[in-house]
């Protein structure tokens, strides 16, 4: 498999605070990769510095052979690279039709097509003529999804997608997730939701301090040491950690 | 075409007839008057609303393309010799020098947001009309005076009435076809979540600086055209800061971000503050009432007549039925109907 995203030695500080600390990461082209940590760990940073949001102080990142490090947001996503807000970031004053048609490179007519398209797809259509200002929460985190991929991006970024919504519509979210995954497109997700990061992902990478500290395959990060530490802290005690693997491992039967 | 659209389009084809005949129904010079200014802030308030009513960057500094626009063709005119009629052919100079000044202003003012961009644009205001002052071609405080025109007076202000209405239904039949098109959506898009427009394909520094420049063409065009009007260009007229001030107010009383609303705003406004002016003794109780207006405006209505009436007659309308029909992921008349109603 070869690889799509990569970041090699990423620093990146806010003044005295060093958010991202020569993080490297690699997502292959067709996974569904996972990116957790502890709150403060530069998850969201991350994806900044790869989106252009902010400018890495040193290091590189790639999409495939080509260097995007610094370039600004709206080449990265002609580039290819979407991504969601943690808080969702939708325009309220704008239809949800309108919303959708601001990402999309097609003309007219076709542009509104396959709008509509993603619009069914995420499961919104019946909403496309109302001010997206008017929606739920809920309802934005799919609008966000539908319009990111209009432009039919190569990977897309997703910035806590399960954050602050019911079960019923993280197992909508997780299952669109797959079928598009299963149709090409490479995702990489943030996420404190263990269950839905656990169940949905290929590759898990762990960032504390603004460092990898493991990464691989769910089943064995969820019982890497350096992975407990930095939820639990060092020298957690047995109850600690029996609480946490258990909070890292999916639930059987479920879904996400 | 909807039944709504073919209303909006008569309506439409309605004012502009009633704009054609209103020199020839009323006669009298003092109602042209009245006309002509009414049209001319018409123009400028568009031009205005398409940059900051679109992309949510409120410039204070527009009284510097129109000062420009004016004193261009005031200086043309004068260096070149052209009288009469010809004056109206200078007009295009005033949209080109305003547009030429729009590009580095906008390249240094854009950069910046929100009030930071208000605060540059009056700096800049400044500047021009201390240049104004001080430059030799520009007459200093004297200003400069526009060639003679020995026309009929009854029918003197009937050119400029034409001109104005030509350049008030260019201006407004733009922004109508900006706001329907990909380029306005992307100025709204910027108006929403500038950093969001971006990081979904938007170049938002080349659409706004197109649309600074457009707006700047626009209100240069019309600034030339007053100057011939009232036959004078100074710096305190020229560059005056209360221009801003009333355009701004015409486009929130209208409708911020709106097609219709600045037209509006402009036909209530500017005939009110002249005849205020004129049954005024004291010109500046006038200003104090267009100050008392703002306030209440932006407390009261602060999204302007247009979405205002517009949402009354969608509640009024929809009474008693939910916005959205609950769980079933249809809406109903009333967020759509309001939504599209808005956009007028």
């Amino acid at each position: 498999m070869s690889v799509l995203l990569r970041t090699e030695g990423v620093h990146k500080s806010y003044g005295g605070v060093q958010a991202l600390d020569g993080c490297t990461v690699e997502i292959g082209e067709g996974q569904v990769a996972g990116l957790i940590g502890p709150n403060g760990s530069g998850k969201t940073t991350l994806f900044n510095v790869i989106t252009g949001y902010a400018k890495a102080d040193v290091g590189e990142v790639y999409l495939g052979d080509r260097r995007i490090t610094n370039i600004a947001p709206d080449k990265v996503f002609a580039l290819g690279i979407g991504r969601t807000f943690q808080l969702t970031r939708i325009f309220a004053s704008l239809t949800v039709m309108e919303n959708m048609l601001v990402a999309s490179k097609h003309g007219r007519a076709s542009a509104r097509k396959r709008a509509m398209e993603q619009l069914e797809f995420v499961g919104i259509a019946g909403h496309h003529a109302v001010p997206a200002g008017t929606l739920s929460y809920g309802q934005r985190k799919l609008l966000e999804l539908a319009y990111v991929l209009v432009a039919e991006p190569a990977i897309v970024l997703l910035d806590e997608p399960a954050g602050g919504v019911n079960l019923t519509l993280v197992n909508h979210i997780a299952d669109r997730i797959r079928e598009l995954n299963a149709a090409g497109v490479t995702f990489l997700i943030v996420e404190h939701n263990m269950e839905f990061v656990m169940g949905l992902c290929d590759q898990v990478t762990v960032l504390d301090s603004g460092t990898v500290v493991a990464a691989g395959p769910p089943a064995i990060v969820r019982t890497d040491r350096r992975v407990l530490d930095a939820y639990l802290g060092e020298d957690p005690d047995a109850e600690d950690l029996e609480a946490a693997e258990e909070a890292l491992e999916p639930r059987a039967g479920e879904d996400a | 075409m909807t039944r709504a659209q073919g209303l909006r389009a008569a309506g439409v084809v309605a004012v502009l007839a009633a704009a054609v005949v209103f020199p020839q129904v009323f006669t009298n010079p003092a109602v042209t008057n009245y006309g002509v200014f009414a049209l001319i802030f018409v123009a400028v308030a568009s031009a205005w609303n398409t940059f900051s009513g679109f992309s949510g960057y409120i410039s204070l500094g527009h009284a510097v393309f129109f000062g420009s626009g004016a004193y261009a063709v005031g200086v043309a005119a004068r260096d070149w010799h052209v009288g009469g009629v010809g004056v109206f052919g200078l007009m295009p100079l005033g949209a080109v020098v305003g547009a030429l000044i729009a590009v580095p202003f906008g390249l240094v003012a854009l950069r910046v947001r929100r009030h930071t961009f208000i605060v540059i644009t009056i700096a800049v205001f400044f500047i021009f009309q201390l240049m104004a002052f001080n430059f030799s071609f520009t007459g200093g405080s004297s200003g400069l005076d526009a060639p003679f025109l020995s026309w009929n007076l009854q029918t003197f202000n009937n050119p400029f009435y034409y001109a104005a209405l030509a350049c008030a239904a260019g201006a407004t039949a733009l922004a109508w076809v900006i706001r329907r098109s990909r380029f306005g959506l992307q100025l709204r898009a910027i108006r929403d979540d500038e950093d969001r427009a971006r990081g979904l394909g938007v170049h938002a520094m080349r659409v706004k600086l197109s649309a600074f420049v457009l707006s700047a063409a626009i209100t240069g065009l019309v600034g030339g055209l007053w100057f011939y009007y009232i036959a004078q260009v100074e710096p305190s007229t020229g560059f005056d800061p209360l221009f801003d001030l009333f355009v701004v107010l015409m486009a929130f009383l209208g409708g911020l971000g709106t097609v219709a609303g600045p037209v509006l705003g402009a036909l209530i406004i500017e005939p009110g503050q002249l005849y205020l002016t004129t049954v005024f003794t004291n010109a500046y109780l006038s200003e104090i009432l267009l100050g008392v207006l703002f306030l209440a405006v932006v407390l009261f209505m602060p999204r302007g007549i247009i979405p205002t009436g517009a949402e009354w007659i969608t509640k009024l309308r929809t009474r008693g039925r939910p916005a959205v029909a609950p769980g079933s992921g249809t809406t109903a008349a009333a967020a759509p109907a309001a939504a599209e109603e808005a956009k007028t």
